[in-house]
């Protein structure tokens, strides 16, 4: 799997090429057909036993990040955030930002200097700047332009036994199996799309979802997990190491009844460790998919990811692979389905 | 009858099947053409000259989603839909295959969050509460049917009383024009099952059945609409500023055929219809809505007048010679 | 271009009650478009064709709707009760004038309680608006036969000029942007251009971007610039915000397709047209965000027109920063070609 590659590179919203030229160069060789589209989705298609139905798996290549949006006379950057980041996690993080990957860090007013009042609450981006190391706006202007993207500055590392640290596992584990699965022959002509803009409002994937025009499909993810302390069991959403989360809703989708039973007893049958995400909470993907055009049979399985959205996530590689075992034997079996 | 039978069955957002087996078979001998879309809507179409007609009245209620089973047998949720947090308490919930639970909560004296709240289906464990129920099953608000006179009390008039306004206008449809009837699906959760039944018929002209809040209860918000004004005529709510030439034929049809008629600006709350206008390039659309007190409630309040006025008018609008 | 801004700030066409102003609007491009017409939903579409045969398309869009009011209740005295239509501040609304789009276009005031009336902590507090009413001065007048639930007001702001190139308006957002669209038909009718262009005026922005989303649907543009406004730079706001006169703003950011956003920012360096840049992490909150994602998608760009004290009846600005966005487009257009693969590939 490519998941250490994936997740050490930066893909903010908007601005995915790095990753999807990763991924195209790695799977080239297996796609019948390949393309980009205006918004950025890298698609391959690759031919099934059968040309019968059309089938779409999706994992997005973006992740959460920044945006410069100004530069101070001192020569320090102004930003904004790009998709759904806790504003707690940011302060004193190191970033790359813009195409030469500029080093950056993020600070704040230090806590000496803050007001008792200030300490209580939680900091605001619109306080915190990026400092490049940058003496005066003309010398910042020289490596930065307004619009630049900067992304966190996170080494991927394992820890103990199969448990992995990197940033953007959202989604880049649903990329890293998305590229195993296209070497395998699926049932039916699949489509395996590579969605830019999942973070800021499933944008990728409604334009793919509309230009393929599936009979089913799935999302493959990452989603919330949060069995750590201080949480109580009723609100984990998922459990690390419990395996692949098969969603039966969430706030954007309700999944089918029969699909998601499927996936859920067929892994089980299978032994591939599975759960169900114990909350309707999130959106991904799929949200996007089935209200495509007259409608589209959708699902998602995804890995449990704590930490999602901050400069470092914490996942379970047999996780991962239950994911991908998940995936793989809807892409062999699709015609139970449809 | 029919309005009775419709409220009865339980079909929570993303889970119509049951009651979409009930129209199904109430529509099937009036209609040309029965099917289930990959969303699960239901579309009747009904085959005619004219203008190619969507009529959408979504069947799904608001309800509960079962989210963890703990090891007393208590069961943890989340809600499907617009449900009031506040209202909650001890309301009576029914599971799709029987089972019956009582909402409570965790006694911390606090404001009250679904987070600690709990369903008790009156299992002794984990193992039996599992026999009953599994993580992910959906639950629907029990609320029993009573009418008196012309006044119906029960849970999930929004929308059976649209579902069943529309097996009704379909029973009198003549062929003057070309009428999909469609049940749509996962309507309180976001407009989801309109949106792409719309895509797919892409009809000319479009009219979403719904409930609508009614102002004539003691402090609340002004709105002109009264139980038992007849049927009200959309103008606009949170996700659609009607088609003013639709309008204003609604009004000039109820006039004519002396059906009562009011006029209603709905300020909170979104219907079928915002999804069906922007649907492709566009489609000119309108709403006819029933006057209904306490939506959301076990104990929703509607007129069979009203009901029936807004059947009059729908059956006038799918004869009107466009 | 002054006379142009008073004229369309003028009309009034509250969402969803823009076929009252569609005629006049097509007016304005009919002269220097091939065909105009209007849609479903009342978007207004004018077409300028190039004559080369399977040319590509662009799209340049403003929305023409703006913010309102919606009588909900009628008084037995012939008072209004009202809600809005589209995001209005309602510290603007008491002592406001309106006109009712009743029968006939009455003109009416949203009364408040005079300051003599009101209690101590009532005076520091904002009126709700549902304790507003609309005052038309019936008096003895049956105010429920001439206006109905449901009829449209309009907010009164006529067009003021202030010193210099400065002027003042209601509906400046987005009628600026109009003016804009009308310059740039007018310029490109002297200019041979290599694509077809369609300028969309579309409706209901302001609740939501519905026309863009039906008209990106339709006309399936292979590419797309929105127009819309910006915020000034006021004495009690200077971040995100852009100090008048300082051009048009060109957007970058998840809505924009990069090299739209680079091509437009070369285009006006060359031509010496004063543009500023601005950022925005997610949705711009304008049309452009439905346009980028119609159908398979559009290449979509973003250029605004900077406006102090947005949504009030006195939006502010400086009529050359218009003229730089017509200029901008203008030059834009005239030099695509119908190669658009190779630049706009990413």
């Amino acid at each position: 799997m490519y998941l250490k590659e994936l997740c050490e590179m930066d893909g903010v919203s908007g601005n995915e090429t790095p990753v999807r030229k990763f991924i195209k160069e790695n799977i080239r060789e297996y796609a019948d057909e390949i393309f980009t589209d205006s918004i950025g989705n890298l698609i391959a298609k690759r031919k099934g036993e059968s040309s019968e139905k059309k089938v779409m798996i999706d994992a997005h290549t973006d992740e959460v990040g920044f945006i410069i949006s100004g530069i101070t006379e001192k020569g320090f950057l102004e930003f904004k955030t790009v998709g759904g980041i806790d504003t707690r996690v940011v302060v004193s993080k190191r970033v790359r930002i813009g195409k030469d990957s500029v080093n950056g860090v993020i600070g704040m007013k230090a806590i000496h200097l803050q007001k008792k009042s200030e300490r209580e609450i939680a900091p605001k981006i619109s306080d915190m700047y990026i400092d490049i190391g940058a003496n005066s706006k003309e010398e910042a202007e020289r490596y930065i332009e307004l619009g630049d993207y900067a992304a966190f500055n996170t080494k991927y590392q394992e820890m103990s036994g199969k448990i992995i640290k990197a940033k953007a596992i959202d989604d880049r584990a649903g990329c890293a199996v998305l590229m195993e699965l296209i070497k395998i022959k699926p049932v039916y002509d699949t489509y395996f799309c590579f969605t830019a803009q999942e973070e800021v409002g499933l944008r990728g994937a409604k334009t793919a979802a509309y230009a393929i025009e599936p009979d089913i499909a799935l999302a493959v993810e990452a989603t919330t997990c949060s069995d750590v302390g201080g949480v109580k069991e009723k609100d984990y959403v998922t459990k690390l190491g419990s395996g692949a989360a098969v969603s039966f809703a969430d706030n954007r989708t309700i999944v089918g009844r029969d699909f998601c039973q499927w996936l859920y007893e067929k892994s089980q049958k299978a032994k591939i460790p599975v759960q169900y995400k114990a909350a309707i909470a999130g959106g991904n993907n799929a949200g996007a998919i089935h209200l495509s055009k007259k409608g589209v049979k959708t699902a998602s399985v995804s890995v449990p990811c704590r930490y999602i959205h901050s400069p470092c996530s914490i996942a379970d590689m047999g996780d991962i692979e239950a994911v991908k075992n998940v995936a793989e034997l809807f892409l062999l079996c699709t015609n139970e389905l449809v | 009858m029919l309005l009775e039978r419709l409220t009865k069955c339980a079909a929570p957002s993303g889970r119509e099947s049951a009651l979409c087996d009930i129209l199904k078979a109430e529509s099937e001998k009036f209609a040309d053409e029965v099917y289930t879309d990959a969303l699960g809507n239901l579309i009747v179409h009904k085959k005619g000259n004219g203008k190619k007609i969507m009529l959408a009245a979504h069947c799904d209620e608001i309800g509960v989603a079962v989210t963890f089973i703990d090891k007393n047998g208590y069961l943890r949720f989340s809600s499907v839909g617009g449900v009031y947090v506040k209202r909650l308490l001890n309301r009576r919930v029914v599971f799709e295959n029987g089972v019956c639970g009582v909402i409570d909560t965790e006694n911390d004296n606090k404001e009250l969050k679904i987070s600690k709240m709990f369903i008790d289906i009156g299992a002794e464990n984990e193992k039996e509460a599992k026999e009953l129920v599994s993580i992910g099953d959906m639950a629907v608000f029990d609320g029993a049917y009573i009418q008196q006179d012309d006044i119906v009390i029960s849970k999930a008039l929004d929308n059976r009383a649209g579902c069943y306004a529309l097996i009704r206008t379909l029973q009198q449809a003549g062929d003057k024009n070309d009428l999909y009837f469609c049940f749509t699906v996962q309507e309180e959760v976001g407009l989801r099952g309109a949106r792409t039944a719309a895509y797919e018929i892409e009809p000319d002209i479009a009219l979403a059945v719904d409930v609508t809040d009614t102002g004539d209860v003691p402090g609340c918000d002004k709105m002109e609409v009264k139980l038992g004004g007849g049927a009200a005529i959309k103008v606009m709510d949170r996700s659609i500023i009607c088609d003013a030439g639709i309008r204003s034929l609604l009004i000039e049809l109820a006039k004519q055929s002396k059906i009562p008629y009011q006029l209603e600006v709905m300020c909170d709350g979104g219907t079928d219809a915002g999804v069906i206008h922007t649907t492709r390039s566009g489609v000119r659309t309108g709403g006819i809505s029933i006057p209904t007190r306490y939506i959301h409630s076990p104990s929703e309040m509607a007129s069979l007048k009203d009901i029936d006025a807004c059947i009059d008018l729908l059956c006038k609008f799918c004869s009107y010679d466009f | 271009m002054r006379q142009l801004l008073e004229a369309l700030s003028s009309l009034r066409g509250v969402s969803g009650f823009e076929y009252r102003i569609t005629d006049k609007v097509l007016e304005y491009f009919k002269p220097y478009a091939d065909e105009v017409y209007t849609d479903t939903l009342n978007n207004v579409i004018a077409v300028k064709r190039c004559g080369i045969k399977n040319a590509p398309s662009i799209m340049i869009e403003a929305h023409m709707d703006e913010i309102g009011l919606m009588v909900t209740s009628i008084d037995e005295d012939g008072f209004l009760s009202f809600v809005n239509i589209g995001g209005i501040d309602t510290s603007i609304l008491p002592g406001c004038e309106v006109i009712v789009h009743g029968k006939k276009d009455f003109p009416g005031v949203i009364g408040a309680k005079p300051p003599h009336l009101q209690s101590r902590n009532e005076a520091d507090k904002r009126v709700k608006m549902k304790d507003m009413r609309i005052d038309l001065g019936f008096l003895g007048e049956s105010a429920s036969e001439l206006v109905s639930v449901g009829d449209a007001v309009t907010l009164c702001g006529e067009f003021t000029p202030l010193l210099g190139t400065i002027v003042s308006a209601k509906t400046m957002d987005d009628r600026a942007s109009v003016a804009a669209l009308v310059k740039t038909f007018e310029a490109l009718s002297h200019i041979k251009t290599e694509v077809d262009v369609y300028a969309v005026l579309a409706v209901c922005e302001e609740v939501g971007s519905r026309g863009a989303k039906t008209a990106g649907f339709s006309i399936k543009p292979d590419m797309a610039i929105a127009v819309d406004v910006t915020h000034g730079i006021t004495p009690d706001n200077s971040k995100n915000a852009f100090e008048l006169g300082s051009g048009t703003a060109i957007s970058k950011g998840p809505n924009i397709h990069p090299a739209m956003s680079k091509r437009l920012i070369d285009t006006a360096k060359r031509a010496n047209i004063k543009y500023t840049v601005e950022v925005e992490g997610g949705d711009t909150g304008t049309d452009a965000w439905e346009l980028q994602v119609a159908g398979v998608g559009v290449p979509t760009a973003l250029l605004s027109i900077p406006l102090r004290y947005m949504h009030t009846t006195v939006e502010t600005l400086d009529i050359n920063d218009v003229y730089a966005t017509s200029d901008l487009l203008t030059h834009f257009i005239a030099g695509l070609d119908s190669d658009l693969e190779g630049w706009l590939c990413i």
